[in-house]
């Protein structure tokens, strides 16, 4: 049997391309090698029971995948390092049905205008590959505003005086507020900035067919058990509820067939270790923009640029104590947000000036983050001092975070390619990931982590610090004294983009701009792999709303109105 | 070494006995298999490590997350975590996931205290992170891989078999001098502490208790203003 379409990988980019294509009627395959604990088997409209508010599950015991063990990726700043210099853990998103969407906090803005059109707009920059996209976001948008119907998106329209246009209000209305952010936000406002409810993929309201949050607090690095969190079970309960779609859990696609001019299936190694072929008409790959171009890499397609570009976001952290107890443990782990780094202003230009740089932007800036006594506990000293650290919980619940998704600009040396000794445990050559960041991005954090310190302050905090990820200047993440060896240089934004990038001409990318592999046209990309730029922000509801465009166009469609 | 170990005495009732710990081990209340507000029924001795072995634990347990005001690993039951994560593959399914959606603590049922199944190739993977890969072909696909148990009887060996017996002082001393181990020792002792109770530390939600964390909250979750509120 040959179905209309293979879906390698169930999280948001392949979940919106089922829900699209199981709407014309196509037949499709999702194909995931994570286990299924999102849907119910048997109730496709209920969650699977497995989800839960256990931080030992989630957050220490790989209970989301991947396991290192069995699924390790290496890692190396540069060829200079050899083959490699760690390997284990690199910038991994869940190995799970759901993919990336089940562990995230949901927060999903839209990208700005000059995003598509970096190049035109802000101009080269040495070093780096900075280009425009093949699309303008005003071709995204209406995928935009049907991304936030689907995934269900709760937001205030207008609250974000950077935000893009869009062409209608957000479905719901905005959750509540962290206390911590309520006292941030005012913090902020005080220092000149704009701060505002950030778009979030978890339901404020009762919302196609499922409840609303109950701000358990278990959020960013956990499932949601009561399918709160829309992404991307919205658009998998649709499509398996369409009867077009079947699911097949634990089964790792380990190569796309072709004829050399069309793919006519994938190969797949399933649950019992056997190898065998599904016959598709169209090959889809949202497998995430590490595993996608490691997939087309085993496939034997080698255009010399899959892999290349790879971006990441420089994260930058401003953390505080404060005299008083927030209790990030409840809420949304992150409710609010500013902009104000992302743009281009005078004082941008001068700070890039001084570098040698034409321009820096930042990125958004996060509020808070989660709050967890385990990974609390692990960051104080043993012996006499931990009780009473625990208790007075400087690290949590007296902590308040900023975190910036900075700007990463594309290089063609950070790349995604096949490690040359290292294997999963199905025998497989696993991603090796070459990365280092641009002097851009660290000028960048320089230039803006003071403004989220002077936050901090003005919320009366009694100690601060900044770190990056990756880390410079001898730090951790944590502002501990670094003591991870390699592992400092590998990234943990779990934000990964552009390693099949999109454009127009088959020499400088890799899929044109509805993501069809140049030369190959019927294995579309459906994830943040094609992005041509990261912007400084979650790519989750930019790969959701390309991937949708890409969809439509597969199926002869025309944009949503 | 391993998994041929003999699982001893789960729930079996004997008295502890001849720990230096003793009865600070808190090993008496709760005793047989009744679960304590629905956390799982305690183990009463140990089932991985020795009962020398456990000694030496339950000291250097002791000595990273003390007793002051409030309890300290031994009595929140740090070592049975640890025992239980060594010897997670003596009870089936395995100790390695607690199940869900909820535990029972602040409304439905008790979910927690069925442990998943685990595929062929998460075993693999856990069987190879606790057990070591032992020279089997299909546990060292990328070389050999040292196990936590191979980790914990040498580094509890490094402790000295005398460890129970001197100072607190020379106690943290040797735990200095093994800084590796107690590296990790300290990495699971904060698990044991402050992990949900089913994973067997924890006990009856000790740890959270005393720094004024209410650990899981499904279904009963947050109001609006408990969120937005000082």
């Amino acid at each position: 049997m040959t179905v209309d379409a293979v879906i390698v990988g169930s999280g948001p980019g392949g979940a919106t391309v089922a829900d699209v294509l199981t709407r014309a009627g196509w037949s499709v395959v999702i194909v995931d090698k994570g286990r299924n604990h999102l849907l119910d088997p048997d109730d496709l409209s209920r969650p699977a029971a497995d989800y839960s508010n256990d931080e030992l599950k989630f957050v220490h015991r790989h209970f989301l995948g991947p396991d290192p063990i069995i699924e390790p990726r290496t890692f190396r700043t540069g060829e200079e390092e050899g083959d490699h210099s760690h390997v284990g853990e690199v910038n991994s998103i869940p190995t799970t049905v759901g993919g990336g969407g089940t562990h995230a906090d949901g927060k999903v803005p839209r990208f700005r205008e000059e995003d598509f059109t970096l190049r035109s707009t802000h101009g080269p920059v040495d070093g780096a590959d900075v280009d425009d996209w093949p699309i303008t976001y005003d071709d995204l948008e209406p995928f935009y505003a049907e991304a936030e119907r689907s995934v269900g998106v709760a937001g205030e329209a207008g609250a974000n005086p950077f935000a893009a246009w869009r062409s209608g209000p957000y479905p719901m209305p905005s959750g509540a507020p962290m206390y911590g952010a309520v006292l941030s936000t005012a913090a902020a406002e005080r220092q000149g900035l704009h701060p505002y409810a950030a778009p979030t993929a978890a339901n404020s309201v009762p919302y196609d067919g499922r409840p609303a949050c109950n701000n358990c607090g278990f959020c960013a690095f956990f499932g949601c058990p009561i399918h709160a969190k829309g992404d991307p079970v919205a658009m998998l309960r649709r499509a398996m509820a369409s009867g077009h779609a079947e699911l097949l859990s634990e089964t790792f696609v380990a190569r796309v067939r072709s004829d050399g001019r069309r793919a006519t299936g994938v190969e797949v190694v399933g649950p019992d270790g056997a190898t065998r072929a599904i016959d598709a008409r169209h090959v889809v790959i949202a497998a995430g923009a590490i595993e996608t171009p490691r997939l087309l890499l085993l496939s034997g397609i080698d255009h010399p640029l899959v892999g290349r570009y790879l971006m990441v976001h420089f994260q930058t952290f401003a953390i505080g104590i404060l005299p008083e107890r927030v209790h990030g443990h409840k809420g949304r782990a992150v409710t609010h947000l500013h902009d104000d780094a992302v743009i281009v202003d005078d004082a941008a230009r001068a700070a890039a000036r001084a570098a040698g740089l034409p321009w820096v932007r930042g990125g958004l800036v996060e509020h808070g983050g989660p709050s967890l006594p385990v990974m609390e506990a692990k960051l104080y000293p043993w012996g006499a001092k931990h009780k009473s650290l625990m208790r007075s919980s400087p690290m949590r619940d007296r902590m308040w975070a900023f975190t910036m998704q900075g700007e990463d600009l594309a290089q063609a040396t950070n790349r995604v390619d096949l490690d040359p000794t290292v294997r999963d445990v199905r025998g497989f050559p696993v991603a090796r990931i070459t990365y280092r960041p641009h002097r851009h991005e660290e000028v960048a954090s320089a230039h803006h982590a003071p403004s989220m310190v002077r936050i901090l302050q003005d919320m009366g905090a009694t100690w601060t610090m900044t770190a990056t990820s990756p880390q410079v200047g001898g730090r951790d993440h944590q502002g501990r004294e670094d003591r991870r060896g390699a592992e400092a240089a590998v990234p943990m934004s779990r934000h990964v983009m552009g390693t099949t990038r999109m454009g127009h001409d088959p020499r400088t990318s890799v899929v044109d701009a509805y993501g069809r592999v140049h030369g190959l046209e019927n294995v579309v990309v459906a994830d943040s792999s094609v992005f041509v730029t990261s912007a400084g922000y979650g790519p989750t509801l930019t790969l959701v709303a390309l991937a949708a465009r890409a969809a439509t166009a597969m199926v002869g469609g025309s944009a949503p109105s | 070494m391993g998994a041929a170990r003999v699982h001893r005495g789960e729930d079996n009732g004997s008295p502890p006995g001849g720990h230096c710990y003793g009865d600070a081990g808190v090993r008496d209340g709760g005793r047989g298999d009744a679960p304590a507000r629905g956390r799982g029924p305690r183990r009463l001795m140990p089932t991985w490590l020795t009962d020398g072995e456990y000694r030496i634990l339950q000291a250097a347990c002791e000595r990273l997350i003390p007793e002051d005001e409030s309890p300290g690993a031994v009595s929140a039951g740090v070592p049975e975590y640890i025992d239980g994560l060594l010897g997670a593959f003596l009870v089936d399914p395995p100790r390695i996931w607690a199940g869900g959606p909820t535990s029972g603590r602040h409304g439905g049922e008790a979910g927690f205290s069925r442990f998943h199944r685990l595929t062929p190739l998460d075993e693999l993977a856990w069987r190879t992170r606790i057990e070591g890969s032992r020279g089997l072909v299909e546990r060292e696909f990328n070389g050999p891989v040292v196990g936590l148990q191979e980790r914990y009887r040498a580094g509890l060996q490094d402790l000295g078999a005398g460890f129970c017996d001197v100072g607190p002082g020379e106690q943290d001393e040797r735990l200095r001098a093994t800084a590796e181990f107690t590296a990790l020792l300290y990495e699971h002792c904060c698990e044991g502490m402050y992990g949900a109770p089913e994973y067997g530390g924890n006990r009856d939600g000790t740890g959270w208790d005393a720094i004024g964390y209410p650990g899981d909250v499904q279904p009963r979750g947050w109001s609006d203003a408990e969120v937005a509120g000082p």
